[in-house]
């Protein structure tokens, strides 16, 4: 055991963002280092590898100027802590986790690992309570849950920053007397889409804490800063009962920078060359979302990728996948045809949704109505591909009706610009375009909000 | 007896450790670090070893202590394990979060079972009676059960006392002439297979209430199922719906590099449904190993070895064992990560050579035998497969297809239409149909084969007729192969889908020979309408 600081002039090598140390008598994995170099550089670092008296440091921050000669490395005896204190709602920070708002930096209160704990399964507690994000194709057929991780996945163009804006804007629990913050993490994002993002915030009634890693930023932080945030997340969710929506975009740019990283590390590349264990980074993320019995509080997560070339089965969505509790897909035909938010229903799912909705929660016939749209709309669209070979004429009636009713779906209940709907107008909706078809089962009757 | 002795750490990377410790042997438990992390001996040579810790690594320092325990990585055994939740490395999650709260911190917990609890125990044999490996000395009860206790296979003598009545399991239950104590739990090294007298071919299936597997890709006792499909195609829901209504006695059930959501939700449904065989709690008759996707990638490894030897364990009391794990290829994932940790050369994708042989030795543990006690007792596998891409020709799906006697294929274009279990019933198959149609025959209904063939019949006929239909529309079909479409919507629709979510997530073979009975007659009925029909024309 140490019991102070240490510093080392012992730099041998200088490769990118890794630094190599000789001579280090007692060193940890994961500590943090401090590098001291001349003109004012400061840089911190985490130790990477220990090979007997040789250690591998990751550095974060630009390296551009260091040179082996003058560097002074301290070795800290910590691991990477994040401040944490309530004066932190409402502050904007870099991925390095120093302000970016001009404040001076809060007192902590307490500091706790970036990386977090793994939640112990026993100690969750399932997520069953619906948000309302005043989206109809969330809302209506691929419901969020409060300590849900809900992923979208957009293509490059389409607009899934409009999108999570609206969100933002209309997100509320049902049961609104608790305190409600979003975190915003943006990760390799351009000054367009920041201006964008912050404008958004800034218009929300909730509080909010935003990371901000921008595309010129080091690549480094870009993996810190979702866990900075996270960190800050658990605290406010599980220490301070609020409940917390954690925005993370674009975790395409994150998966891209921890490839980077790895291939700097020359460690061997998996599918499209991503790190073999690019399912576990992500889950050590991911999974961070929840709630745990004895906090009032949680934490859902809302990621935004951008699935490269479109593809779903790409390494970045099909990890994702794997891991969250489902994927809202946008697509670029409804975007062509003008609908918005563009979502395509179909390979769209909540996987937690039959946990959050139905009597007490939604509505009693939301299960049978969401179903029977589902039902309808999925034969429409089989039928728009037989209509494109045999052409609308050599159709059934039966057929060209179930048409016409994808169209209006389409048109109607996911098309909705920028108009909110409550969880109520949703449901009718639904149940107004079955009923003008003559869809409807008997099961399901019209109500309306009493 | 245990050998202790002490090292120190010289190198680390990631979980991947170097101690210049000597003299332990390959796959010896040890302990790592001031907080003394459980790891593995993954490599000698002979200046030191290289190590595998099982915990989060983070913060381990140079200089630390290494210790090596003189035994392997073991799975404790014993009363005490039915309806408790553990981590990989068996430590009771339970008991971790009175440690350390709801966040796992690395922590080493000294036992896997309550020694203290109390037991009441009957005898079987006497004083003065010989005994060997495996043989029964008496049983506990533990809760819808009888637990056996039995003597370690490496144990024989002639029994000196016996225990009757409350015991705990800290205290021998029995010692034997030379000395040697019997307690009620013993342990066994997690990687190797335990003994039996001999494996005896499959006879009955077990009986999953999915109709599309029971009447048409069974699983026998004993057999391997793998069920491999991209995200969502309902691997999970499939595999907990079977842990709740299968006709076994035990289940272990394996969350491997999951989610933790989908695990606190099982836990809860199992704590609250109850058995209808045994009207206990279905927890019960349960055993979940619990190693989300965030929880320690080598304890992740581990997680499986874990899950089997419990397995074993239960089928050498005489019990039948079904293991479910979910997903296997998580824990390939996890070789893979250990393996590129320790530099290994890479095979295909990445996985080291040996995933093939892996897979193969674990899926062979799964058997019904002949205990040595002379019971009968088996353990059957359902293993679900997550391929990147949803693209079946990866390393872990095409390793599993050689060893595995059942393939449930889920087919991401039924997911998509809400048409669920998702299995593909032209691509699936099951090498247990054979062996399994005179057990169908004799115990469930003497059509099973007939039907069968006449519903596949169907289903080939459906495909090669869609393609038609597509271009001339359902009217432009003859009367004939309009009703095979009618038919085959109605088999699809009424029998292959099952809505886990109702009370029709469980189907008894009875039923489910009655539902395809009566749709496969209304075809033969049609079928002669229509002949009669054109033989009327014709006339
Ligand atoms: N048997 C079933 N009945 C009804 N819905 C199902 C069934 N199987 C799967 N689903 C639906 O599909 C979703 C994904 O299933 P899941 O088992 O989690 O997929 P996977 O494990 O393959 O990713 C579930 O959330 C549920 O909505
Ligand atoms: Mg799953």
């Amino acid at each position: 055991m140490r019991l102070s600081e240490h510093k080392y002039r012992t730099t041998s090598r200088i490769a990118g963002q890794l630094l190599y140390v000789e001579n280090v008598h007692a060193a940890r994995i994961g500590e943090v280092v401090k590098v001291l170099g001349p003109h004012n550089i400061a840089l911190e670092g985490e130790i990477l590898e220990i090979v007997k008296d040789n250690i591998l440091i990751q550095l974060f921050g630009e390296t551009r100027g260091l040179n082996t000669e003058n560097l002074e490395i301290i070795f800290t005896d910590t691991i990477r802590q994040v401040p944490l204190a309530r004066d932190i709602i409402g502050r904007r920070f870099n991925g390095s986790f120093e302000p970016l708002d001009g404040l001076p930096m809060f007192y902590a209160s307490e500091w706790r690992p970036a990386r977090g704990y793994p939640i112990n399964p026993v100690a969750r507690l399932g997520p069953e309570e619906f948000i309302e994000t005043g989206i109809s194709a969330i809302d209506g057929l691929n419901t969020l849950v409060k300590g849900q991780k809900l992923p979208i996945f957009s293509c490059a163009g389409l607009p899934a920053k409009e999108l999570v804006a609206h969100i933002l804007q209309n997100a509320r629990l049902r049961e609104s007397s608790k305190r409600f913050a979003v975190i915003f993490v943006a990760l390799g994002l351009t000054f367009n889409e920041y201006s964008f993002y912050l404008e958004a915030l800034q218009n929300i009634e909730s509080e909010f804490v935003a990371i901000i890693n921008m595309a010129d930023d080091p690549v480094m932080e870009r993996l810190m800063a979702p866990r900075f945030a996270l960190t800050v997340a658990e605290y406010m969710a599980f220490d301070e009962d609020m409940d917390i929506l954690v925005l993370v975009t674009d975790m395409t740019n994150y998966c891209d920078a921890l490839r980077e990283i790895s291939n700097a590390r020359k460690e061997l590349p998996g599918r499209r060359g991503y790190p073999g264990y690019m399912y576990s980074d992500l889950a050590s993320l991911y999974e961070r979302a929840g709630r745990i019995r004895d906090s009032k509080g949680s934490i859902t997560m809302i990621p935004v990728i951008t699935m490269p070339e479109d593809d779903i089965t790409h390494p970045i969505p099909d990890l994702t996948g794997y891991i969250t509790e489902g994927q809202i897909v946008l697509s670029r035909e409804l975007h062509q045809q003008g609908v918005f938010p563009p979502i395509d229903v179909l390979p769209s799912l909540s996987r937690l949704m039959q946990k959050g909705i139905g009597p007490g929660k939604t509505r009693d016939d939301h299960r049978d109505l969401a179903n029977q749209l589902y039902k309808n709309y999925a034969k429409g669209r089989e039928l728009k591909k037989l209509e494109a070979i045999v052409g609308r004429d050599g159709m059934s009636e039966a057929d060209q009706l179930l048409l016409d009713f994808a169209d209006l779906f389409e048109n109607e209940f996911v098309h909705q610009e920028k108009q909110t709907r409550s969880i109520y107008k949703t449901l009718d909706k639904g149940l107004e375009i079955l009923e003008r078809f003559d869809l409807l089962q008997h099961n399901l009757q019209k109500k309306t909000e009493a | 007896m245990k050998k202790k002795t002490l090292g120190k750490i010289i190198s680390i990377s990631g979980a991947t450790v170097r101690t210049d410790l000597t003299g332990l042997t390959l796959f010896e438990r040890v302990s790592v670090g001031e907080h003394n992390l459980t790891g593995e001996v993954v490599r000698l040579d002979k200046d030191g070893a290289v190590l595998q810790v099982y915990e989060d690594p983070s913060g381990l320092g140079l200089n630390e202590p290494v210790q090596g325990h003189g035994v392997s990585l073991a799975t404790t055994l014993g009363p005490g394990l039915l309806s408790v939740m553990f981590d990989g490395l068996q430590r009771p999650l339970d008991a971790l979060v009175e440690k350390t709260g709801p966040f796992i911190h690395p922590i080493h917990l000294s036992s896997t079972l309550d020694l203290t609890k109390q037991w009441s125990f009957t005898p079987f044999v006497n004083r003065g009676d010989t005994v060997a490996g495996g043989v029964k000395i008496g049983y506990v009860d533990e809760g819808p059960f009888q637990h056996p206790i039995i003597i370690p296979a490496d144990k024989n003598g002639r029994v000196k006392n016996i225990a009757q009545g409350t015991i705990t399991l800290d205290e021998p239950l029995c010692e034997l002439d030379d000395g040697s104590k019997i307690f009620g739990y013993q342990s066994w090294p997690m990687r190797v297979p335990r003994p039996y007298r001999k494996k005896i071919s499959p006879q009955g299936p077990v009986v999953t209430g999915q109709r599309i597997i029971d009447f048409l890709f069974p699983l026998a006792r004993g057999g391997t199922s793998i069920i491999p499909g991209g995200f969502g195609t309902g691997k999970t829901i499939l595999e907990q719906t079977i842990a709740k209504h299968a006709d076994v006695d035990i289940v272990i059930y394996a969350g491997c590099g999951e989610r933790g959501n989908e695990m606190s939700e099982l836990i809860e449904e199992f704590l609250h449904l109850v058995d209808p065989r045994t009207n206990c709690p279905l927890m019960d008759r349960t055993v979940l190993v619990v190693n989300t996707s965030n929880m320690p990638v080598a304890a992740r490894e581990a997680s499986i070895y874990t899950a089997v030897t419990l397995g074993e364990y239960y089928r050498d009391l005489g019990f039948h064992v079904l293991l479910l794990a979910d997903s296997i290829s998580r824990w390939a994932e996890a070789l893979r990560e250990i393996s590129s940790s320790l530099e290994e050369m890479p095979g295909e994708e990445g996985y080291p050579t040996y995933l093939a042989s892996r897979l193969s030795s674990f899926v062979e543990r799964a058997g019904v035998v002949e205990t040595l006690s002379g019971d009968i007792g088996s353990l059957s596998m359902i293993l679900s497969v997550s391929p990147p891409g949803g693209d079946f020709t990866e390393p872990v799906t095409q390793a599993l297809l050689r060893t595995s006697g059942a393939f449930l294929m889920l087919d991401m274009t039924l997911a998509n239409s809400r048409h669920f279990p998702a299995i593909n019933w032209m691509q699936s198959y099951s090498l247990y149909q054979n062996i399994l149609a005179d057990y169908f025959k004799k115990n469930i209904s003497n059509d099973w084969e007939v039907l069968r063939k006449l519903c596949r019949e169907i289903m080939h006929k459906e495909e090669s007729l869609k393609e038609i239909m597509e271009i001339v529309g359902i009217e432009g079909l003859q009367e004939q192969d309009r009703l095979v479409m009618t038919v085959a919507e109605k088999i699809r629709f009424d029998f292959l889908a099952q809505n886990a979510y109702t009370a029709d997530a469980f189907c008894e073979p009875q039923k489910t020979m009655d539902i395809i009975r009566n749709i496969t007659d209304q075809y033969l009925r049609g079928q002669d309408y229509t002949a009669g029909k054109s033989e009327n024309e014709t006339l």
